[in-house]
């Protein structure tokens, strides 16, 4: 207790003492926590784009910082609090393990706003989540890679089995499975959200195994790298663009853009305006991009994916609608039902069709 | 040509000198990396060490840097004892995850029955997890001769699929909606490895450090078996015609070693980390390897070189944060410190000849 007022009164003695000099005006500080490398042309990449774009909108009026490489645990919480030590007015944490350092940290800080990417707990007033609907993303990829694989055979490298990642492999076999009916899944669990090495050697499996599409629920563009070498595989881009991929392997991507809410969320710091909330947004709000859909996929089949798309956004189209069983055959979605929140946020069963266990 | 020739008898000041000499060079020549990344350089390495330790917030980062430094010790002050015989135990991280899972396991299998005979019992299982895991290189070693630093280091990765499963299976948060992860000894209070004093960053882990060291010097300097251990590490024929039992004293090192990384691990999982997850193993390990050397493999060597690294660590955050220093660079200048150490260590054992000279 005695702690916490201590730590709130340097921040705010801190926020009054910095703020004031200069010309005048206070500039608003907005820290962000990244769990890889910006380089990492995925994910960490996609965030730090976020950031750059509240500097561009607000120039003078922000200031931001960033810490890379933080590891989950008791040093993201050391990096939290040095960044509200140091006077952020509000801080990004951008990854899922960061969630019970997150709220540990806002609970000492109550004046400084918290944003925790893809968790569920918001324990303090100050703590807000958000995360983007990828599985609208995953549907579009999976018509794709259905009409398109050969083998019938679609690899996929699973980071970790969480929710989030079974969603989006049950959303591309649905939409795969759809458009051809033979097609099998293998998924590839590789315990990690970045590993270039490890990626490389999962798409190298996969690609032995006679998979001529690989999707990849991980960070680098070491799958990417590695499908070009076999030459006649296709994927997608992941988290970012992966443009230097594109016509071929990379035939389409799942763009995280986290840019206008970032931007959104400074503003309603620096208007005062800001309040919890819990955020998921897909391709309507623009959260979800699909990526240029290269001339490598039929023209037909690019047309049914940009329709898919638009139906997506215009919440027109869910992309778990019934029927749908679960994997051991009992029903999940009558026929035109569609999913719901919780169950989403939940996932942890395969649709029917897919082989294999979730990890357990 | 140039040729390396041993020195009869390395000068005793050199070797007390060359951990603080290879501080100093890593300051000036990661210094000179700051300067070319185009920030100052006195200001970057003042982040580093001052800052921490004598800047506004050092109320906050002084208790870190036990919170940091205590596995480093506690598994530093394992492994010296093993590098001091000539025993390599690489393993440290394996060792650590292991102990903190058994630890971690003991206290949720309580769960939610409060009792003061819980923290006693996890400490029993951290320990004895961890000493296990080591006791597998070790009886192979002596039993078949295998080589323990490729058996404990291959077991690393086996402890961090066993920790994958725990955190997705038999050990995950009923509770968590699925996600991997169990759940927060933080806020379980008879687990809870709480700091004693508040605020200090003095947990039970530290003090199980500072036993641990005097126990290793006492155990070195005045015990027959620390005689043993320096003696085999020295002249292990003379150490034979002395009595020592090399199988009893391998069983020994590595159990004792393993036995210490256990309790690290349990410590911090029951403390700052709070919970098994995919990801809660951070590389204390690895890092305790270089800890040890910077030490000297002497107890209190390890203890300054302990809070040396734990230093680099968060002040390079800081540097991170307030300077823009990308986080390859911070790693860059950790790594020089021992790239110095080793490169001023060949410089004291041996002395640089040029010139042809005569071959032996």
């Amino acid at each position: 207790m005695k702690f916490t007022t201590l730590m709130a009164s340097a921040a705010l003695a801190l926020g009054f003492a910095g703020g004031a000099i200069a010309d005048g005006h206070e500039k608003t500080k907005v820290g962000f926590v990244y769990v890889g490398p910006i380089g990492d042309g995925g994910w960490t990449y996609e965030h730090d784009k976020g950031r750059l774009a509240v500097e561009a909108e607000f120039g003078d009026a922000v200031e931001t910082v960033y810490v890379e490489n933080v590891a989950e645990g008791p040093d993201s919480e050391r990096v939290m609090t040095q960044m509200a030590l140091d006077g952020a007015d509000l801080i990004f944490t951008t990854s899922f393990g960061y969630m019970d350092p997150t709220n540990n940290v806002a609970a000492k800080f109550p004046d400084v706003k918290f944003e925790h990417a893809t968790g569920y707990k918001r324990l303090h007033p100050n703590v807000s989540t958000y995360s983007a609907r990828f599985y609208e993303g995953r549907a579009i990829q999976g018509h794709i890679a259905g009409n398109m694989t050969e083998s019938n055979i679609i690899g996929y490298i699973g980071s970790f089995p969480i929710p989030e990642v079974i969603r989006g492999i049950n959303s591309a076999y649905i939409h795969a499975s759809r458009v051809n009916p033979d097609v099998e899944f293998k998924v590839i669990w590789v315990y990690t959200w970045f590993d270039p090495a490890k990626e490389a050697d999962a798409a190298k499996v996969l690609i032995e195994q006679g998979a001529d599409v690989v999707l990849q629920h991980t960070d680098s563009t070491a799958p990417q790298a590695a499908a070009q070498e076999a030459g006649n595989v296709v994927t997608f881009g992941q988290a970012s663009d992966m443009g230097q991929y594109a016509p071929f392997p990379r035939v389409s991507s799942i763009i995280d853009d986290w840019a206008p809410y970032y931007i959104a969320r400074t503003k309603a710091v620096m208007d005062g305006t800001w309040e919890q909330k819990d955020t998921w947004d897909g391709i309507g709000p623009g959260m979800v991009g699909i990526g240029e859909i290269s001339d490598r996929v039929p023209a037909d089949v690019k047309a049914e994916a940009l329709a898919m798309k638009a139906a997506l956004g215009d919440g027109s189209y869910h992309a778990f609608t019934g029927p749908l069983n679960k994997q051991d055959g009992t029903p999940w979605l009558a026929e035109g039902e569609t999913a719901d929140d919780g169950t989403l946020a939940g996932m942890n069963f395969y649709v029917e069709g897919i082989e294999g266990e979730i990890p357990q | 040509m140039i040729r390396l020739e041993k020195r009869p008898q390395p000068s005793a000041t050199m070797s007390w000198a060359t951990p603080l000499l290879a501080v100093v060079a890593t300051m000036i020549f990661g210094g000179a990396l700051f300067a070319a990344l185009g920030k100052d350089p006195i200001e970057a390495i003042l982040t580093i060490f001052w800052e921490p330790l004598f800047g506004e917030f050092s109320f906050f980062y002084r208790p870190q840097l036990l919170i940091k430094g205590a596995p480093l010790v506690l598994i530093a002050i394992g492994l010296a004892l093993g590098f001091k015989a000539g025993i390599w135990n690489i393993g440290a991280e394996g060792q650590y995850i292991v102990g903190a899972i058994c630890g971690a396991g003991a206290g949720l299998a309580f769960y939610p029955t409060e009792s003061i005979f819980i923290f006693p019992l996890m400490i029993l299982a951290g320990a004895l997890g961890g000493c296990l895991w080591a006791l597998i290189p070790g009886f192979l070693k002596v039993r078949f001769g295998t080589n323990e630093i490729l058996v404990s280091l291959m077991l690393v990765y086996v402890a961090e699929q066993l920790l994958a499963s725990m955190s997705l299976g038999l050990l995950k948060n009923p509770e968590g909606f699925g996600f991997p992860g169990s759940r927060n000894l933080q806020q379980y209070p008879s687990a809870h490895n709480a700091e004693i004093i508040t605020n200090t960053g003095m947990h039970w882990g530290v003090v199980a450090a500072l036993i641990a060291v005097i126990f290793s010097y006492v155990l070195l300097t005045r015990h027959r078996l620390g005689f043993a251990i320096r003696v085999t590490g020295e002249a292990p024929r003379a150490a034979k015609f002395g009595g020592v039992n090399p199988a009893r004293l391998i069983l020994f090192c590595l159990g004792m070693s393993g036995l210490l990384a256990g309790l690290a691990g349990m410590f911090e999982v029951a403390g700052p980390s709070g919970q098994i997850s995919i990801d809660f193993n951070v590389g204390y390990g690895f890092t305790a390897i270089i800890v040890a050397f910077l030490g000297r493999l002497n107890p209190l060597g390890i203890v300054a070189a302990g809070l040396l690294m734990a230093l680099t660590y968060i002040g390079g955050d800081i540097a991170q944060s307030q300077l823009g220093l990308p986080a390859a660079a911070i790693q860059v200048f950790q790594g020089m410190l021992l790239f110095f150490l080793l490169a001023l260590d060949v410089l004291t054992n041996y002395r640089v000849r040029f010139g042809t000279g005569e071959v032996a």
